[in-house]
């Protein structure tokens, strides 16, 4: 299958990553989505606003949407790569309806998954995620051409109303931390993170 | 905030109240709990509790695509001080073994389920008599904590005990709607 033609530039994630967390002021919360999303936002600094995903691939989006029902002043990102995306496709949707004005989703494209042996994604053959996420109705969709590109999308989400889409072609490269397994421990730093007490244990 | 939220005072609960029916019970449960976002994948033995969702302002009522993506939403919120529950039938639950395993049990993640049973009790549709068998077993292995419902002058205890005791301990719960409440006879 030949590729796609495309004017956008390969980035690379952990750079694009470092430039949205050096954008949030304001307590933002990030939803780190599985494996190589989330490793990249561990290893661009902790958070307490972060959450990181160990399990549930797919889920980032629907995650950092409850998030952003239940805390309506506070913007929320999700950070989800192709293949994930490409599981729950549907949630664009329910986003697209429900029209948060405060979440935003970026989608880190390198039309693989990576972390499995590189197998290809849908991405790599004809499927167009940008273009999926304004057919389901999230009409504030689109590529980031460049690095400066992006900085401008993230700023414009921090400025205006949601919901955001927006998409990141980006290389193979493997980030160069991995998040500590310690599910527990991130579900209480990213609650309090957010303003909420856990209950005590005791 | 949390406090407030997390310990509804007795004076906010209403057990002894009695309810015409089984929706009306589980409405009042949530209320009593401020459970508030209603995520769910639609099912014709639901229908009366989705339709007064939608007609009470005090709830956020929405579907989702996936009843996994559901639990996605309700965990979001339960992390960010929102409670929720996720409305679904039999076959849908059994699409949640990972969600629930790697999010939900691995974290503590609170996240309320409401399943409508079918495949039991005289249900003509050998897929679902098939899928219903999974529910169980799935739910023990997870260690989840689960009720199913039959009476209606429990309803409310068990819906009520059931969410306070899942935020509380910050685990995830599931209550089962069995024909014997909803079915009509």
């Amino acid at each position: 299958m030949a590729p796609r033609e495309r004017n956008t530039k390969v980035m690379n994630r952990f750079d694009l990553t470092t430039r949205l967390v050096a954008q949030l002021k304001n307590e933002e919360a990030v939803i780190g989505g599985i494996g190589n999303s989330n490793f990249d936002l561990w290893g661009a600094g902790k958070r307490p606003q972060n959450f990181y995903m160990l399990g549930s691939m797919g889920l980032a989006s629907p995650i950092a949407l409850g998030v952003a029902l239940a805390q309506p002043k506070r913007r929320v990102f999700a950070l989800e790569g192709d293949g994930s995306l490409l599981m729950q496709l549907g949630s664009l949707a329910t986003i697209a309806n429900l029209a948060p004005r405060n979440l935003a989703i970026i989608v880190w494209d390198n039309a693989m998954y990576q972390i499995t042996g590189k197998q290809p994604t849908a991405t790599a053959g004809k499927a167009d995620l940008v273009e999926m996420a304004r057919a389901a109705g999230i009409a504030q969709s689109a590529w980031a051409t460049d690095e400066t590109d992006f900085d401008r999308l993230v700023a414009r989400t921090l400025a205006k109303d949601g919901p955001w889409f927006i998409g990141a072609r980006i290389d193979g490269q493997s980030p160069a931390r991995q998040t500590p397994r310690e599910p527990v421990i991130i579900k209480d730093n990213f609650m309090r993170g957010l303003g909420i007490q856990p209950p005590s244990k005791g | 905030m949390w406090e407030k939220t997390i310990m509804p005072t007795p004076e906010t609960s209403s057990p002894n109240k009695t309810d015409a029916t089984w929706h009306e019970a589980v409405i009042r449960a949530f209320k009593d709990n401020d459970v508030r976002i209603i995520v769910y994948v639609p099912d014709n033995v639901l229908r009366p509790l989705i339709e007064a969702v939608h007609a009470d302002d005090y709830f956020t009522a929405f579907t989702a695509a996936r009843e996994e993506e559901a639990i996605g939403i309700v965990s979001g919120a339960a992390m960010a001080g929102g409670r929720g529950i996720v409305l679904m039938q039999t076959s849908g639950f059994a699409t949640l073994a990972n969600v629930l395993a790697s999010l939900c049990v691995a974290a503590q993640i609170p996240a309320l389920i409401m399943v409508s049973e079918r495949g039991t009790l005289g249900d003509f549709q050998i897929g679902q008599a098939i899928v219903c068998r999974t529910m169980r077993p799935i739910l023990e292995t997870l260690g989840i904590e689960h009720h199913t419902m039959t009476r209606l002058d429990e309803a409310h205890f068990i819906v009520d005990r059931t969410i306070k005791q899942a935020f509380l301990t910050q685990a995830p719960a599931a209550l089962i709607l069995s024909p014997l409440l909803t079915a009509k006879r």
